[in-house]
């Protein structure tokens, strides 16, 4: 036991350092070069050389910096929640319906203008519309879950049920997007790509606030979790009041998920492939080291595939969502095909 | 005891709350079941399942520290009292020596003694299993029903089990409840056998029951 703890403290000094040095790359790559070190000064409070630097980083590149990490962590506990909860490998923060029933807000906003005027899609309301109707969208989905949850005692019917729900809110916004017109499926499609730069300081500290609750909340479940472990029935055996446990982990799942996607898009394969990896890494099923260390990795993950889809020296930003698939699709393939073998 | 289908695992199901009870009621420890919360109940009952362990990374040492939970604070933090009732339970069955080892290495036999060890360490006075022996040769099987009848020697727990070796079961049990489509049978063995209570539970044409080796027989056409 003693020769693991020191091995665990290792491999998180090893994140804590990863963690600080993809901040300091992220920060310091954008459209318009500054050298590292004024970076560093205007972070503890001195002034650049220039003042449209300041502009930069304290109104651009450092909410999107905090934006990935928040946002990487956040998504990947989901991602381990639902597969302890589920005990299923391809469980994520997707398969429960939450973030399709956000794109399904955020399509009825941007492509129902056409039903309810385009009063609600002028700029001075977009963002914040974005986000409620998003909000809105994964809670409805949320509730029918958690009716549906405790209707059906098997934890497999509820994945499923979660699936039907993915569906049904695809079929919907199929249906919406054949009756809307081309700039605003576009937009549609851009909310769809993904994004971390569009948070204003205001929107990142209520992101901020929701992940700080959540992660207090996730204390009180580290103990149902393991048990967890054990199947259902030694769950309830060792005293665990399964129905409501279950019912917790859904709604902090179901939070973090739909508060994400509202500011940041659909943002594919961390939730999923984040816990696979942390898994392998730290071969142990044990909540209490997988927790944090599934919410440093997604955070470190997240920032290394937004500072690639940064280029440097240009304007343009490549869609996070298509990059976090490109990296990380071939990384969980090839970890499993070595080691051969996969755990829940 | 009792043939396939009979109702040995819905009956251990329901004494061990993972179920609820069909029809009717009954005591823990002389107290009415319904009134124990599950925390309660957790701390006098505890379960061996027929059930596979869905796949994770646990080691042998984390799959016994489980059974501390009840004792345990919300943060799940092992006392040095727990520790010590794991060690207890990992030596006690004879595991020590896997405790650092994946479960998904073991052999089923030492899987078993693991799940031993593990509701050993949850420190009840009443101990479920069923099956126990499912998956196992019989050499293995004879192992953990010495086991179980030494823990139940020095420890002074309750055992019981649901069991196929009937012929095992009549060596090493102190009393037996028999499950058959018409009725109940319970007693020690001699009392079942003065009654007949052996011989009709399964069809007489194909087993029978011999009283003098007080064994389970094939009758051969």
């Amino acid at each position: 036991m003693n020769i693991d703890r020191q091995t665990y403290r290792i491999q998180f000094i090893i994140l804590i350092f990863l963690l600080l040095v993809f901040s300091g790359i992220n920060l310091s790559l954008g459209s318009v070069q500054i050298p590292f070190k004024e970076i560093i000064h205007t972070l503890f409070g001195g002034s650049p050389l220039k003042t449209s630097w300041e502009t930069i980083i304290i109104n651009y590149r450092l909410p999107k910096t905090i934006t990935a990490i928040l946002v990487g962590s956040g998504l990947s506990i989901s991602g381990l929640l639902m597969q302890t909860l589920f005990r299923n490998p391809l469980a994520g923060p997707f398969v429960l319906g939450i973030s399709s029933g956000a794109s399904l807000g955020v399509a009825v906003f941007l492509l129902g203008s056409g039903f309810f005027g385009s009063f609600f899609t002028i700029t001075s309301f977009y963002n914040i519309g974005l986000s409620i109707a998003s909000s809105i969208g994964s809670f409805l989905v949320l509730l029918a879950i958690i009716i549906a949850a405790n209707k059906v005692r098997n934890t497999m019917s509820i994945l499923i049920i979660g699936l039907m729900f993915g569906s049904l809110a695809s079929a919907i916004i199929s249906i919406l997007s054949f009756f809307s017109e081309a700039d605003q499926i576009q937009q549609y499609v851009f909310w769809n790509f993904g994004s971390l730069g569009n948070l204003t300081w205001n929107e990142l500290s209520i992101l901020g606030i929701v992940f700080i609750i959540t992660l207090i909340c996730l204390l009180l479940t580290i103990k149902p979790l393991n048990s967890f472990l054990l199947g259902e029935n030694y769950a309830k055996s060792l005293g665990i009041n399964t129905k409501k446990s279950r019912n917790i982990i859904l709604i902090i799942t179901s939070i973090l998920t739909g508060i994400i996607t509202s500011f940041a898009g659909p943002i594919a394969f961390i939730g999923l492939s984040v816990p696979h990896i942390t898994k392998l890494v730290f071969r142990t099923s044990n909540h209490k080291i997988l927790l944090p260390a599934v919410a440093m990795i997604g955070a470190i993950i997240l920032l290394l595939c937004d500072t690639v889809a940064q280029i440097p020296n240009n304007e343009f930003t490549l869609p996070i969502n298509a990059i976090t698939s490109l990296f990380g699709a071939p990384v969980v393939i090839w970890l499993l095909i070595r080691k051969k073998k996969i755990y829940v | 005891m009792g043939k396939n289908g009979s109702g040995k695992s819905t009956l251990l199901r329901t004494l061990s709350n993972v179920q609820p009870s069909l029809h009717g009621s009954f005591s823990i420890l002389g107290k009415n079941s319904t009134t124990y919360t599950s925390l309660e109940l957790a701390k006098v009952l505890g379960v061996v399942l027929t059930e596979r362990l869905p796949e994770s990374q646990l080691t042998v040492f984390e799959i016994v520290a489980l059974g501390r939970q009840p004792y345990t604070n919300w943060l799940d933090q092992l006392s040095e009292i727990d520790i010590q009732k794991i060690n207890w339970a990992l030596k006690l069955t004879n595991t020590l020596h896997l405790k650092n080892k994946y479960f998904y290495t073991l052999s089923d036999g030492q899987l078993q003694r693991v799940l031993i060890a593990r509701v050993l360490a949850q420190d009840t006075e009443i101990i479920i299993l069923d099956e126990p022996t499912a998956h196992l040769d019989i050499h293995h099987t004879y192992k953990v029903f010495s086991l179980l009848q030494n823990l139940v020697k020095t420890t002074q727990k309750t055992v019981i089990i649901s069991t196929h070796e009937v012929n095992l079961a009549l060596k090493l049990a102190d009393e037996f409840l028999l499950l058959s489509d018409k009725q109940l049978h319970a007693g020690t063995a001699n009392e079942l056998i003065k009654q007949n209570a052996f011989s009709s539970l399964f069809p007489k044409d194909l087993i029978g029951f011999d009283k003098d080796l007080q064994q389970f027989i094939i009758n051969k056409h």
